[in-house]
């Protein structure tokens, strides 16, 4: 479906690829509908806003989840030999993949328990990576960390009135007139989020702007050649590799939680209603991504 | 021990041998024997008195008033209902404790309805009905509420099934009501009106409970009701009562034990504000404080004056920081129980370090559970903390996203009567943060050091060391919670083998297998549960299990899309009653 859709759109809009192929290989961060598909974005990263892809490349290619290894959080990998079998029990909406996660997993595996036994474990099922099962699950989930089920255990109880109090919490920081608008931001794929403060801003461009820069770390990370990320010398390449990756587009959650599209409304109008930001994975923004293009289209 | 128990005891044994057992005038007369044995409260107690002899069998079950069942499927309404003719208050557990975190489908069981059905035939004067991880309709509730004339006392906690107009029927029907308890269930809320079926002569309550329930209720209906029941003593209301009706409340009931406020956030005039404090400081015998919702450093003040009483103060609803923690401890010398969020970080655990020397239990949960920035919540250094300042410490559950070994191991040296050591590092697998090794010298600690530990939960990076520790020294050790831990079946056997007084065993997402399930064989009858659920347990070793062992019940549920022959999720647990005849379809019963 994705790749009829962009690939009738490249057959229509080859004059548009040919002035944008140098932005090709550009990496930024660019919204429906904005100039910044202009604009010359130096080291940034474009994740969104590429409608047009390479021939003989899918529009959304998917991110190689397994290649995401979390700079922050420890590589659970380490512990785990073998190929997984078990993995945590998930329900709403993931399904554990259990066979698949497994293969997936003879990459990263090494068997390192630090322990008197130098042994290899001869468990033949071990843990799956739990930052696997993250990514796995954020792609589906609007949460930006995958949740395991019932994990943390927190009574529903608790939780659902924890919640509740934190989205409030959240409404009166904005409402607070201390002229701050402080929002998450959510990336799909990485391992933990960030805050910023719209009001700091003064369009979809400069947010644009400010977004790649954040978020760049993480697809550095996910396209690098062979997986191994942090690798500085690789930066060059990486840039360019990019092409080849999939598309995002940028998301909010507005006050009556619903998820929309960046770049509709008015900015102030925006900012006011922002609860936080997502940027999603273009093969999920299925219902999105194709206004993308047509404003794309029809600000060209 | 009771000298004149120990006398009884002799003699009994004695006569027992001896041909003339059944001659009853050699001992005490079956009267004296059940005067004195009413006395026995502990059903623990009671259990081992019943097993010395058949006179004491007998004489223990005439007077035993008080009915615990820690799993209803233990055993079933006719042999309790042969067995005991004379029971005024009943507690009941149901499901696995796995069931709180979703673990379990709907539907699964631990229905009390044919419970009810007995108890209304053979114990037409219950009086009290405390029920945990049961599933009750309203139906039930109205037959509970119809049933029995003298009924007194409604506990339920962590329930599902019915509604608020359940409720309705309890509050309508019971005339001589004196508690009711609703806490943390699945109930569907159709509103607050249940309240304002308490009839106008209701004045017995002394323990109301609805925290836990959102709509509205009549504020009007509940003012009155509180200044009827003078001997109310725990009052705990939900986030729709406001604070000055909270004020307005408390001045009909400055006898109150135990309150929970309502919401703790408004606008008040200083009129209010005034008002409110007098209020607070005129609850003189407060010991027990709990909801704040939404509370703020604006309005916590007005409880300084309550503080210095309390010795339980449960915060875990309020998104407090650290500062405004500390002052209210610092009003709190007392406390014994603290509750709180990790929104209160590192800093405000050490002002409670500092302020609460008597403090014994701790309980620190997190805020956002799912949120990954590790610069919020708390982390060891106040778990130190706190021990460093509160010696006295035997209870804990803490949820962090970071430990180290050495950090557990300074807080076990400074507080080594630990009882209940629940520690949970939230992301599944971490390890200790500086060394990066695993958490297996922490959990070991914990063990070699706390002698008198019962409850353990483990979590974070976990090798087969921590549970040859466990086995080796937890020698007091009833319940074990275990999630993504240990690496292979020889974890699960040395807990199996070596702590003798275990009850309870529940295990989520650990590569314990076959091998380790059978090694329990034995050791199952001799606890209530076994719970292992995403372990590498394949349907072969249960049939074989529960083959072995007819006293075992060894039920398994399986997930969506897997192989057949995993057991995906496994309870086993003994019972008396045989399998159970109201499994639903996806409980297989081998």
């Amino acid at each position: 479906m994705e790749n009829s859709s962009s690939s009738s759109i490249v057959s229509t809009e080859s004059e548009k690829n040919s002035v944008l192929n140098l932005k090709e290989t550009e990496l930024r961060l660019g919204l429906p509908g904005s100039d910044f598909l202009e604009k010359k974005a130096g080291t940034g990263i474009s994740l969104f806003g590429k409608d047009l892809k390479d021939e003989g490349n899918n529009g959304f290619s998917q991110i190689p989840l397994k290649n995401l290894v979390s700079g922050a959080k420890r590589v659970f990998s380490d512990a785990i030999d073998g190929s997984g079998k078990w993995g945590f029990s998930m329900k709403g909406g993931s399904e554990v993949d259990l066979g698949n996660g497994g293969s997936e997993n003879n990459n990263t595996l090494q068997s390192c328990l630090a322990g008197p036994s130098g042994k290899e474990i001869g468990n033949p099922n071990p843990a799956k990576p739990v930052e696997d099962k993250k990514n796995e699950n954020n792609s589906t989930a609007p949460a930006s960390k995958a949740q395991v089920v019932g994990w943390p255990p927190i009574r529903s109880f608790r939780k659902n009135t924890l919640a509740t109090n934190l989205s409030k919490n959240n409404v009166v920081e904005g409402k607070s007139g201390l002229g701050c608008v402080y929002v998450k931001v959510s990336m799909d794929g990485a391992p933990y989020l960030r805050k910023i403060d719209l009001k700091t801003y003064c369009s979809y461009a400069e947010l644009s702007s400010a977004l790649e820069k954040m978020f760049s770390c993480f697809t550095i990370g996910q396209y690098a050649p062979h997986g191994l990320p942090g690798q500085e010398h690789l930066r060059e390449n990486c840039l360019k590799d990019l092409l080849h990756g999939s598309e995002y587009v940028l998301t909010y959650e507005d006050k009556d939680s619903d998820w929309m599209l960046v770049g509709d409304v008015p900015w102030e109008m925006f900012t006011d209603s922002c609860k936080r930001l997502r940027i999603m994975k273009g093969s999920d923004a299925t219902g999105l991504a194709p206004r993308a293009m047509q404003k794309c289209k029809s600000q060209s | 021990m009771d000298p004149k128990l120990k006398k009884t005891k002799d003699s009994s044994s004695n006569s027992a041998n001896s041909p003339d057992s059944t001659h009853s005038s050699f001992l005490f007369p079956d009267e004296v024997l059940e005067r004195v044995l009413s006395l026995l409260h502990s059903h623990k107690d009671r259990s081992s008195v019943s097993l010395v002899c058949k006179d004491w069998y007998n004489a223990e079950r005439w007077t035993r008033t008080k009915l615990f069942i820690g799993n209803c499927y233990s055993v079933s309404p006719e042999i309790v209902a042969r067995r005991f003719p004379r029971i005024k208050s009943v507690t009941l557990k149901g499901k696995p404790r796995f069931s709180d975190f979703n673990l379990v489908p709907q539907y699964w069981g631990a229905d009390v309805h044919s419970w009810l059905v007995m108890f209304a035939k053979v114990y037409p004067f219950l009086e009290e009905l405390r029920l945990k991880r049961m599933t009750l309709s309203d139906e039930s509730l109205k037959f509970l509420a119809t049933s029995f004339p003298g009924f007194k006392a409604l506990s339920l906690l962590s329930c599902d099934g019915f509604s608020t107009d359940g409720l309705k029927a309890i509050a309508t029907h019971c005339k001589n009501l004196t508690e009711l308890d609703i806490q943390e269930n699945g109930i569907d809320d159709f509103g607050g009106g249940w309240l304002s079926c308490f009839s106008e002569n209701c004045s017995s309550l002394e323990v109301l409970n609805f925290a836990s329930l959102s709509s509205d209720v009549s504020f009007d209906a509940l003012e009155k009701l509180v200044r009827r029941c003078k001997s109310l003593r725990i009052l705990k209301v939900n986030k729709s009562i406001s604070l000055d009706q909270l004020q307005q409340l408390l001045v009909q009931a400055p006898q109150l034990i135990e309150l929970g406020t309502g919401s703790f956030q408004q606008e008040l005039t200083p009129r209010q504000y005034e008002d409110l404090e007098t209020a607070f400081s005129n609850c003189k015998n407060l010991q027990t404080l709990s909801g704040l919702w939404e509370a703020t450093s604006l309005h916590l003040p007005v409880l300084y004056a309550a503080c210095a009483s309390l010795t339980f103060l449960n915060l875990s609803y309020a998104t407090l920081r650290s500062d405004e923690l500390a002052k209210l401890v610092a009003h709190s010398p007392n406390l014994r129980r603290l509750w709180v969020l990790d929104t209160v970080e590192d800093k405000g655990l050490e002002t409670v370090g500092s302020s609460c020397p008597l403090l014994e239990e701790l309980r620190v949960y997190p805020a956002d559970p799912f949120e990954l920035d590790l610069h919020h919540g708390v982390t060891e250094a106040g778990f130190l903390a706190v021990s460093h300042g509160c010696r006295k410490l035997h209870y804990v559950l803490y949820f962090c996203r970071q430990m180290t070994n050495a950090a557990v191991a300074t807080i076990v040296q400074n507080c080594p009567d630990f009882t209940h050591f629940r520690l949970c590092i939230m992301n599944p697998g971490e390890p200790d943060y500086l060394t990066n090794e695993p958490m297996d010298e922490a959990f070991g600690a914990v063990v070699k050091t706390c002698t008198n530990l019962q409850r353990l939960a483990v979590s974070g990076l976990l090798t087969d060391l921590t549970f040859e520790y466990i086995g080796r020294y937890a020698k007091n050790l009833e319940t074990l919670s275990v999630a993504f831990a240990g690496s292979s079946d020889r974890g699960m056997q040395c807990v199996l083998q070596g702590c003798p007084k275990l009850r309870k065993l529940e295990i989520r997402d650990s590569p314990f297998g076959n091998a380790a399930l059978l090694s329990g064989v034995e050791k199952y009858e001799t606890m209530r549960s076994l719970w292992m659920s995403a372990c590498n347990v394949t349907m072969s070793a249960c049939r074989l299990l529960a083959k072995d062992m007819p006293r075992l019940n060894v039920e398994v549920m399986r997930d969506e899309g897997s192989d057949d022959r995993q057991a995906d999720k496994v309870y086993v647990y003994r019972s008396v009653a045989g399998p159970r005849r109201d499994a639903p379809p996806f409980v297989l019963t081998l």
